[in-house]
């Protein structure tokens, strides 16, 4: 029986033809609109993440009446997959097809790393609503690269500086091998032995293994006061659950960077509970701002914001700052960069400035998981006003 | 001879095609098509070891990625290096680890032989991912283009574009020539069946060996124009889904056949953007995951010989020497499976 | 190390390669039985703890059950799954060649990944053990070891002994060894093989599925899980030999043994170790362990 191909051949003939011409007439619009271009993963580990970050930004967006500067948003959207090799590619089918005047993006470090030099070289508007990697407030700084989250560096130096405080002298840490595993616990080391502490030890595994029971019994065979950890997603349930299952929650103080328990306490449950961390979000902030954000984000996802709905939504906000002290040009980095120096973004997370390498100078909450409540309490400041050093970065 | 005027014809329209195409582009458009000639090279390298030889090789991003990292590591920070020393010092680089992964993979066969070319790959992805050699997980960038003089500055798009489209003629040009020499028919006679080469007292692993150098060494020019292209390489260019991605490419260009692995590059590209246009799909555009692993499943149904056995299939002809049993070397037969 | 620990690790070690066991053995099945490369089998098991996550409450408010009740479920709704995939997909890829089998199993992930996303969404979950498996044991002075890892390790030890017992003693296990050897003369000897592979395949999918809702509430439910899977358990297959259950649970507990004492000692490249072994042992023994049977 032979299949229909000379129809499957025409069919596939045309959709080639269709997209390409669909390509060249993304290219041809030019009506004024302020295009925006997300590059976000919507597929993959991190899907979740980078919807949370696009409905942020554009409540942000919508609240401004659909408007930036006067000039009416026109969304573009890239799924990046979370695929570093391939970022490049997906960055230039924002810059160079549809010629967007301001990207998003993104979430993963290694994807972000690509954007930010296509970003840099390009002159395009970059604000990165997540991505941690020092280096791109570090060596690839560049006035028209910004960021509204946070660098791997902050939330592992603020907990150094609590964990000192608190008069914990012998840590263990434990992170996977990659960057921001690597930044975070190095952060967090600076800051604990110069207040006077000692890591003993510090142990890793290659990402993404999730085999922890070995490291486990090491870290209980050291006996240290405490343990500092950075995991993520599904990892970091993972680690939370076998952590409290081989007995070491009671004995071993757990502390670690935020998003050991961000957005994953119901998927953790009891194991959880009484974990310190370290964020520059809470979910119970409970100031005006915050909640008035909170309740608008229910109403219109119908679901619960997080730290990335906050990121994506400061991302607009800051966008929102810059073009209007340029009257709407996106193009002028300079002046944009000038204005969100001077300027104090009014966030959910509380109010934070940007530093000159461009990374927000934000407070960082201790917070304490809560079972009982199933929330990360806020039970006091980490460090307030952090700012993020900008190693290697020459603007 | 008549049989080859028309794929001849083909392989000359499609380079002369993308020889205008610039100028018909817009800037992603020879962007896009750069970057698709670059996985044309690495496809080609592939379809020496997998259509030519019937080594189905799992670890070709391993050859890939060290042509791509040596252009980056061996590049001086302060100045553009010379694309006269360093472009033949990455090919060189991945054909060596071609060779010594080549040598110790060559002892074992069928499916363990691919298993073990993705041993050797992983080796190579963790090295430089978890070890400081590679300059870490999230990648390194080259800051300085290669160039040549003053006239091949390889930092300028088009430039770059037709610096990529020689590579790849010359890749393609070379791979023919190579098909149609004493070196070429040997390896399609290991293909076919080995075991009667040897009986004719034929050494074939020096040939499969060396097919296995050549064609790590045109994996590390791929890598090369790459890194160039880019500026920016990531570990994640070793893992095993590029690996199992250009493996995808020629078996739905075609095996067998070198335009296969042109037409793959291509239409795998094509495919990916036309399910991720939200011009057609709209808000489904996100799942396009979805549209591509049912075209993908749909292909293999229905074109069991790849894009290239359309006109084939089409018209009704017969299976040519390089027909479906292309595979009857390197993996185990349904009888007799152990 | 004191031996204290060093006893811990062994049992660390153990437990580990039983669970890739679990997850690996539906693999060898399928492979080593029929032929057929199934890369979606790291699909399986991610359906397997995705169901363990979305059934439970489906079984307690309909039927009051808990944990087993949701497994039964789960290895019933497994077995019709993989009776339709074979009768609908898998039955054509028989005889056509690996590398088409690669192909159409990985659209074939493809399809699962984005349905999952589809149907259950993006986010990350967990799975609660039953209460009266979730206690522990302690070892030395600061560590307990959970029961619950206990429980997975009996289960696997359980499933071995069956395939052993199924293949070795029984007329079925008979009848898929000669299928898989020469099928052609078992289909001449009257045997219907059509049928006999449905069978095989509905258990490979099964047991995948089984292992993913046991091992759900020791790891954790996301999406791509299945990729991460997937490798490791060509490479205990690959290793064990083709087919071979026996060269599985070697290989299983000769990687569980590398990685955990690998993580522990050199950590710099731990990574690596479990390829290394896999080439090292494919070089000594070019086709695996032992062979099949």
């Amino acid at each position: 029986m032979y299949p229909p191909l000379k129809p499957i051949v025409r069919w596939v003939g045309s959709a080639l033809a269709v997209t390409a011409l669909t390509s060249s007439v993304a290219l041809a619009q030019n009506t004024g609109k302020l295009k925006v271009g997300f590059m976000l993963p919507y597929t993959g580990t991190f899907a979740a993440l980078g919807i949370a970050i696009e409905n942020g930004f554009r409540q942000h967006v919508t609240e401004l009446g659909g408007k930036v500067a006067g000039r009416e948003v026109e969304y573009f959207k890239v799924d990046d997959e979370s695929e570093p090799s391939k970022a490049t590619d997906n960055v230039n089918k924002l810059i160079k097809r549809d010629q967007v005047d301001v990207i998003i993006g993104t979430v993963h470090s290694g994807v972000a790393m690509a954007m930010a030099k296509a970003a840099k070289e390009s002159g395009t508007l970059l604000i990165v609503p997540n991505a941690g990697a020092d280096a791109v407030t570090g060596a690839m700084c560049a006035p028209n690269i910004f960021r509204s989250s946070f660098s791997n560096w902050q939330p592992g130096y603020a907990m150094g500086e609590v964990m000192a405080k608190k008069g914990i002298k012998k840590v263990v840490t434990i992170t996977w091998k990659y960057a921001a595993g690597d930044e975070s616990v190095k952060a967090f080391k600076e800051s604990f032995e110069k207040g006077g502490g000692t890591v003993v030890k510090e142990l890793s595994l290659p990402f993404p293994n999730v085999e922890f029971q070995g490291l486990l019994t090491e870290i209980a065979a050291t006996k240290p006061d405490a343990v500092f950890t950075f995991f993520a997603g599904g990892g970091a349930v993972k680690f939370v659950k076998d952590y409290a299952a081989a007995g070491l929650k009671g004995s071993i103080p757990l502390y670690a960077s935020g998003f050991l328990t961000e957005g994953i306490l119901d998927a953790q449950g009891a194991s959880a509970d009484g974990i310190f961390t370290a964020l520059h979000y809470a979910d119970s902030l409970n100031t005006k701002r915050d909640k008035a954000f909170r309740l608008n984000y229910a109403k219109t996802y119908r679901l619960q914001p997080d730290v990335y709905a906050v990121q994506g939504y400061d991302a607009a906000q800051m966008l929102a700052v810059g073009l209007n002290a340029t009257k709407g040009d996106a193009t002028k980095a300079v002046e944009i960069s000038a204005a969100l120096r001077k300027a104090t973004i009014d966030s959910p997370r509380g109010p934070f400035t940007i530093s000159a390498a461009h990374n927000p100078v934000q407070d960082f909450y201790l917070r304490q998981a809560s079972d009982k409540e199933k929330e990360n309490k806020i039970v006091g400041m980490a460090s307030a006003k952090l700012a993020d050093p900008g190693r290697g970065c020459k603007m | 001879m008549r049989a080859q005027l028309p794929k001849f014809l083909f392989v000359l329209a499609s380079f002369a095609a993308l020889a205008v195409f610039p100028h018909v582009a817009g800037k992603f458009g020879v962007d896009l098509a750069t970057k698709i000639m670059i996985f044309a090279v690495l496809a080609l390298s592939l379809e020496l070891l997998v259509g030519t030889t019937g080594l189905v090789c799992f670890g070709q991003a391993a050859f890939f990625g060290i042509g791509a990292y040596a252009a980056v590591l061996l590049s001086p920070s302060d100045g553009p290096a010379s694309l006269a020393t360093l472009l033949p010092l990455c090919v060189l680089l991945a054909a060596a680890y071609a060779l010594v992964v080549g040598a110790l993979s060559l002892r074992t066969k069928g499916v363990y032989f691919i298993m073990v070319t993705l041993a050797f790959a992983q080796m190579a992805y963790y090295v430089v991912h978890d070890t400081p050699l590679g300059g870490g997980t999230d990648g390194i960038y080259l800051m300085m283009k290669p160039a040549l003089g003053d006239w091949l500055d390889l930092d300028k798009p088009l430039v770059m574009y037709r610096f990529t489209l020689l590579c790849l003629l010359a890749t393609f040009v070379f791979l023919a020539l190579l098909g149609r020499s004493k070196f070429g028919h040997a390896l399609a006679g290991i293909r076919v069946n080995e075991q009667r080469m040897r009986a004719t007292g034929f050494s074939t692993y020096p040939y499969k060996l060396a097919a296995f150098v050549v064609s790590g060494g045109i994996a590390g020019l791929a890598g090369f124009l790459f890194a160039v292209k880019d500026g920016f390489v990531n570990p994640e260019m070793m893992s095993w889904h590029i690996s199992g991605e250009v493996l995808i490419i020629i078996i739905l260009g075609g095996l067998g056949h070198l335009r296969g692995a042109l037409i793959g590059a291509f239409a795998f590209a094509l495919l990916q953007e036309f399910f991720r246009s939200e011009a057609i799909f709209g808000e489904f555009a996100k799942h396009w995951h979805l549209g591509l692993g049912l075209t993908i499943i749909a292909s293999v149904a229905l074109l069991p010989r790849g894009l290239v056995g359309i006109p084939g299939q089409l018209f009704g002809r017969k299976p040519g020497a390089h027909g479906g049993g292309a595979l009857a070397q390197a993996t185990p037969t349904k009888a007799g499976h152990a | 190390m004191d031996l204290t620990t060093f006893l811990i690790q062994c049992l660390n070690a153990l437990q580990y390669g039983l669970l890739l066991f679990l997850v690996a053995s539906g693999l060898t099945l399928i492979f080593g039985i029929m032929g057929v490369i199934n890369l979606a089998h790291g699909s399986f098991y991610m359906i397997g703890a995705y169901m363990a996550f979305a059934l439970a409450p489906l079984v307690a408010a309909t039927v009051g059950g808990g944990f087993f009740t949701t497994l039964l479920f789960g290895l019933i709704l497994a077995v019709a799954l993989g009776y339709l995939l074979e009768w609908a997909f898998y039955s054509f890829l028989y005889t056509r060649e690996h590398l088409q089998q690669v192909l159409m199993t990985y659209g074939l992930i493809l399809v699962f990944e984005e349905l999952r996303s589809l149907l259950v969404g993006d986010d990350v979950h967990g799975v609660q053990a039953p209460d009266f498996l979730s206690g522990s044991i302690p070892l030395g002075d600061m560590m307990v070891y959970p029961v619950y890892r206990l429980f997975i390790s009996g289960v696997c030890l359980l499933l071995a002994l069956g395939m052993y017992f199924v293949f070795a003693k029984t007329r079925l296990g008979m009848m898929i060894r000669a299928g898989s050897t020469n099928r052609e003369m078992v289909q001449s000897l009257g045997i219907d093989i059509k049928f006999l592979y449905r069978v095989v395949f509905a258990a490979g999918v099964a047991i995948a599925v089984l292992a993913g809702m046991v091992a759900a509430p020791v790891s954790s439910v996301y999406p791509g899980m299945g990729g991460l899977v997937l490798i490791i358990c060509f490479v205990v297959v690959v290793i064990g030999g083709i087919g071979s259950i026996r060269g599985a649970l070697l290989a299983s507990l000769l990687i569980g043994v590398v990685d955990t004492f690998g993580k522990v000692l050199v950590p710099q490249v731990a990574g690596v170790l479990v390829y290394v072994l896999m080439a090292v042992i494919l070089l000594w023994k070019p086709d695996g362990l032992f062979k099949a049977g």
